[in-house]
């Protein structure tokens, strides 16, 4: 493939995300979009939020699932970093902790795809603080 | 904090909690003068000048989750390991400015690490702030702006996966290729 160097590559890489999530969402909502959001703070990143983020990213959009990822401040698990945030369209979130790529994938693969909850669940009433 | 990249994350989520509209990342690289400066400057409800001396004490945070805030510290610290050091300009209502400087050959400089990656993952997962990054290796200088993205490819496209992955790309080649027009 050839590098991608200016903001009319990036406009032809749009166009063609374009394409695939039409296909992919004539047959679902179009508001269904899974929500992820990692835990940003120092904690996080210290503890490795970053790459975590980054397969996220990554795997989303190889598996073709129509998603939106966004970072979140620390919510006060600090001992459970990286923690993240998933939310599946039309219901409550569910916070994981101890997250790793091994985990990541199996939220991925358990959680997203099928609606089945993994280990490392912080089980919280949940509400966030700012 | 092993990376510059990670500071960059972790001082811009200060910038993204203080309200701010607008968040520029700058990193000048100039190994001749043996500095490498990180600046990350924002819009934001800024800081009194209490808050702002307290800024750098760990034990100081204006968060209620937990009693200790490390961000600030941690980069002053990197920083003054490298031969460097660190300053907060600050006044509520003005924003915020952090400056910290680095020796660019000094043993104890921790590597830029994924800056291309870190500023794509904060353009995308901020859609409603300006994120500015300009980098500069010996005076050359490139930049890329979230305004600019949504001016060329419109205001949804930042969050879109594809375009994260793909920016990150760009973001590498440029700054790769300045660099490489200097030396």
């Amino acid at each position: 493939m050839e590098k991608l160097k200016s903001l009319a590559d990036l406009k032809r890489v749009r166009e063609e995300a374009q394409t695939r999530l039409d296909l992919r969402v004539k047959g679902d909502s179009p508001e269904g979009l899974v929500q992820v959001k990692v835990a940003m703070a120092t904690c996080g990143i210290a503890s490795g939020a970053k790459p975590i983020m980054d397969f996220f990213v990554d795997e989303l959009d190889k598996r073709g699932i129509g998603a939106v990822v966004t970072q979140t401040g620390c919510m006060g698990y600090c001992y459970a970093e990286p923690t993240v945030e998933v939310q599946l369209p039309g219901q409550e979130p569910v916070v994981y902790g101890f997250v790793d790529r091994k985990r990541a994938d199996e939220i991925i693969e358990k959680y997203i795809k099928n609606g089945e909850l993994v280990d490392g669940i912080i089980p919280v009433n949940y509400e966030k603080i700012d | 904090m092993k990376e510059i990249a990670l500071h960059i994350m972790d001082i811009a989520q200060n910038s993204i909690r203080a309200g701010a509209g607008e968040i520029s990342v700058t990193i000048e690289e100039s190994p001749s003068a043996d500095i490498l400066t990180l600046t990350i400057a924002d819009n934001g409800s800024g800081m009194d000048e209490e808050t702002c001396r307290r800024a750098a004490d760990p034990w100081f945070t204006s968060r209620t989750t937990r009693r200790v805030g490390m961000g600030l510290p941690l980069l002053q610290m990197n920083a003054t390991l490298a031969g460097g050091t660190m300053k907060i300009n600050s006044a509520p209502g003005k924003g915020t400015t952090v400056t910290a400087t680095f020796g660019y050959n000094h043993y104890d400089r921790p590597p830029l690490g994924d800056v291309s990656g870190t500023i794509a993952l904060l353009i995308s997962a901020n859609p409603a702030i300006n994120i500015i990054y300009i980098h500069s290796f010996e005076g050359m200088k490139w930049s890329i702006s979230t305004r600019e993205i949504k001016e060329a490819l419109g205001e949804e496209a930042v969050t879109d996966l594809a375009i994260v992955r793909s920016l990150k790309e760009i973001i590498n080649e440029n700054v790769r290729e300045i660099a490489i027009f200097k030396l």
